[in-house]
């Protein structure tokens, strides 16, 4: 009942606001720019208004991602059990929605808290944001409404529609709760959008010019839709893992310890398909900022923020590194496993070495005496490394690597029985060699063309590597379609207990990123609250120092993981009580 | 006979170190700053750590020997030892790391500060969304003026910016030992003008070190503010030498 009670805020709270915006006078709308008047900025118990909402903000984030993540894969393993008959994976979908219920509670909780923030913190802003934006959000609050059915029909219904044609209108209840969470994520980001690239308004007065789609529509609209529904899928799976993780860890019995394996192995599975192609979302983002505004473009990637930069690059690397070696240990679960050693040390060598070239700054930290040494922060070595033609190639490589590992996990402990196994793999083997090389040779040839041409190489190595992944997986479906079913398959529950250590390094590592990015992206605008329509003349008008941002950014992470680890009490309290 | 497993990784880690400071110091004369060494060397073992203990065979031969050098028995003698060493060591790398020196501080710098949406020189407001080199057009449509263009802003470039940045746009101009901090802009560099729009080259020219944006701050570019020197013309001039003589395009967005 709780839960009900607080989903329902959120939508009540977001009509309290409408209803307080449109009955206002702000006086945000005049015949110039919309500006925020006196006492336009306001502070409770001297607390810091910008922290308040910058955490809050991103707790409700981190909370709307693990939550509309765990959904589309929910319903994709349901699918899955329908298809094969599998119970398992029908237990395994339900799990994952229990899991996410909480979190549900605390999305919502979060929302409304964000919102009574926003409304009594900078009433001129929200009010200026409501009016533009106000029909949005009746849907949106409708849409929130929806959500709440379908995810209760969803999970409280899953075993009364557990047969026949109601397990067939269960998925479709699946799918609805999918649909509609979508919905609410893409209008969300359409506020976020313009605030960084406003469209649809008049550029000199900040007025409404009547076409809503305008408004919604943004430049930055649909990267962020995309971006973020990617990000979602893998964050989703690396919660879920890192839950598995702390099961596995817990469980007192070799069903339980194989049953939470299974489920760690599957969540990390999810995370690396979300994972593989969220650089290239990401990409499209910076690319479209980039080009709405040369100003936002050269702070993202050029100026005070290129150092978050670095960071964004370290813990990328630490989720692939991550995602790695609980897939390489997991070697160990099926007999088999222990003629790839050779090939995971090359290809640790192969992982780190592009994740040395990803980080590595363009302008380096360097002490007075370094500096005179090479005549400057430019290193005439590492400078090279320092830019997108090396970055995208080092990532690349990664991203085959990482398909490299998955694809000798599938087939360990099996046995090609097509009778072209051997072509098969020749042709597999000749596929990586030549993606990669492609993948580098445009690198290299990125550093002899201009920017323009060298920011459209890019794409095709992007392409290479797809390309790759597609091909490689259609040839090896067709020699492993029919394996040898005399072997064993994997040893559930017979993972070390450091592996588990990995799944929640992927888990704190992602969110951490999100942490930072959600950051930068929002800190780009700098002192508009509204690009180039609402300046923000509060006393935080100013970029955070970066370790500053950090602190704040870590402290966040640290409260939300120590939030996820009472959800995971709560649920292990629960299951004692029902046992 | 089989070398142990840790034993390997050790080497293999010390041979990393060294390989990387005798490729950079020794073989192509640009060592590699602390800070970046620091970094790779954390992650350089994070990999040899993870491909050692990816199975558990070879992961006993890492574990192993901690284990037997905390809880064996007839490691009694050593293990004191070890316990004995450690905190004085500890201290000694601490107070080397925090001990004050004369050396200044280390500055994080921005490659590229970010331009603002509009700035006024002049006498009049530039919108840097909207703004473009109005020579630039020439380079297809007039050909012949373009060259003359790109020469004024050659005789531009070698009257006033090439003490700093020297005479072939390498960043190395007469005056450069006066500031190592930072550098003249290197033009030819790939990562530089090549990834910029000239509105930002222009907006940087005339505004010079003064000009540069709060965010960021502090700057320590002794950069002159052009507009106090030089006119539109000459500053968009020198702008299409900069590209001209270097071989990259400015930046666009075809949109």
């Amino acid at each position: 009942m709780f839960r009900i009670k607080t989903s329902g805020l959120y939508p009540t709270l977001l009509c309290v606001a409408l209803l307080i915006a449109f009955t206002t006078e702000g006086g945000a709308l005049a015949s110039s720019l919309p500006e925020t008047h006196e006492g336009a900025y306001r502070s409770i118990w001297g607390i810091n208004s910008r922290i308040a909402v910058w955490m809050i903000a991103q707790t409700h984030l981190f909370f709307a991602a693990f939550v509309l993540g765990v959904p589309i894969f929910s319903f994709c393993i349901e699918l899955v059990g329908i298809i094969t008959k599998d119970k398992r994976y029908d237990a395994m979908a339900r799990e994952f929605i229990r899991i996410s219920m909480t979190a549900f509670s605390f999305t919502a909780t979060f929302g409304g808290i964000l919102l009574i923030l926003l409304v009594t913190l900078y009433p001129d802003f929200t009010s200026y944001s409501l009016k533009i934006f106000g029909p949005v959000m009746i849907v949106y609050a409708f849409l929130f409404i929806v959500e709440s059915f379908a995810l209760y029909i969803y999970h409280y219904g899953w075993s009364a529609m557990s047969d026949g044609y109601l397990k067939w209108l269960h998925l479709f209840t699946g799918l609805l709760l999918n649909l509609t969470g979508t919905s609410i994520m893409v209008l969300a980001n359409s506020w976020a959008s313009f605030m960084m690239a406003p469209s649809g308004v008049d550029p000199e007065t900040g007025e409404f010019m009547g076409n809503l789609w305008a408004v919604i529509n943004g430049p930055l609209w649909n990267p962020l839709n995309l971006h973020r529904f990617v990000a979602n899928i893998a964050y989703g799976g690396a919660i879920v893992g890192a839950y598995a993780g702390f099961k596995f860890l817990t469980a007192k019995t070799r069903e339980g310890k194989a049953h939470y394996d299974w489920m760690g192995h599957t969540a990390n599975l999810i995370a690396v398909i979300g994972l593989l192609p969220l650089p290239f979302a990401g990409y499209w983002l910076a690319k479209e900022i980039y080009a709405y505004s040369q100003q936002m473009g050269v702070t993202l990637m050029g100026g005070i923020f290129a150092w978050v930069f670095i960071i964004q690059a370290v813990l990328i690397g630490a989720i692939f590194l991550g995602v790695n070696y609980y897939i390489w240990v997991g070697l160990g679960r099926v007999s088999g496993g222990e003629k790839y050693r050779t090939a995971i040390k090359f290809m640790a060598l192969l992982l780190v070495a592009c994740f040395l070239v990803w980080f590595t700054p363009h302008t380096i930290v360097m002490t007075g005496a370094e500096q005179k040494t090479l005549g400057g922060a430019h290193h005439p070595i590492l400078g090279y490394f320092g830019v997108m033609s090396a970055k995208n190639s080092a990532v690349n490589i990664m991203i085959l690597t990482t398909f490299l590992s998955l694809l000798l996990y599938q087939r360990v402990g099996k046995r090609a029985t097509a009778s072209w196994a051997l072509q098969g793999n020749a042709v597999i083997t000749a596929l990586f060699v030549a993606g990669a090389i492609n993948v580098i040779a445009l690198g290299v040839y990125g550093y002899l063309v201009p920017a323009n041409v060298r920011i459209g190489l890019s794409v095709p190595q992007v392409a290479t590597t797809l390309l790759v992944i597609v091909m490689v997986s259609v040839i090896n479906y067709g020699m492993y379609k029919n394996p040898d079913k005399g072997r064993a398959g994997p040893e559930w529950g017979k993972m070390p207990v450091r592996s588990q250590y990995a799944l929640f390094l992927i888990a704190i590592s992602f969110t951490w990123l999100m942490g930072l990015m959600g950051y930068v992206r929002s800190g780009i605008r700098q002192q508009w609250h509204i690009y180039t329509i609402m300046k923000d003349n509060s006393a935080d008008s100013f970029t955070p120092t970066l370790g500053y941002a950090a602190k704040i950014v870590s402290l966040n992470t640290l409260l939300f993981m120590a939030m996820i680890v009472f959800i995971f009490w709560l649920d292990n309290m629960g299951k004692k009580r029902a046992s | 006979m089989k070398i142990p497993g840790l034993i390997k990784s050790v080497v293999i880690i010390w041979a990393a170190w060294y390989g990387i400071v005798y490729l950079f110091t020794d073989l192509l004369g640009a060592p590699i700053p602390a800070s970046v060494m620091k970094m790779y060397m954390f992650f350089i073992i994070i990999g040899v750590f993870m491909a050692f203990t990816a199975d558990e065979e070879t992961a006993e031969e890492i574990f192993g020997p901690f284990r037997r050098l905390l809880f064996d028995r007839s490691h009694r003698v050593l293990r004191s030892i070890v316990f004995i060493v450690i905190p004085p060591l500890v201290f000694m790398v601490t107070y080397e790391i925090t001990r004050p020196t004369l050396d200044a501080p280390v500055e994080l710098r921005a490659v590229h500060p970010a331009p603002p949406s509009s700035f006024m020189a002049f006498g009049k407001s530039f919108n840097m969304l909207t703004l473009e080199n109005p020579y630039r057009s020439l380079e297809r449509g007039k050909p012949d003026k373009f060259r003359e263009a790109v020469n004024e802003g050659r005789t531009v470039y070698y009257t006033n910016c090439f003490f700093c940045h020297g005479d072939k746009l390498e960043g190395k101009g007469h005056f450069v030992k006066g500031f190592n901090n930072p550098a003249p802009a290197n033009f030819r560099e790939v990562g530089a003008i090549g990834q910029l729009q000239e509105s930002f080259l222009f907006w940087r020219i005339a505004v010079g070190g003064p000009g540069l944006p709060n965010e960021g701050a502090p700057w320590a570019s002794p950069m002159p503010v052009w507009k106090d020197f030089l006119t539109e013309d000459q500053i968009w001039k020198v702008i299409l030498f900069l590209y001209d003589y270097t071989g990259h395009r400015p930046r666009t967005f075809g949109k």
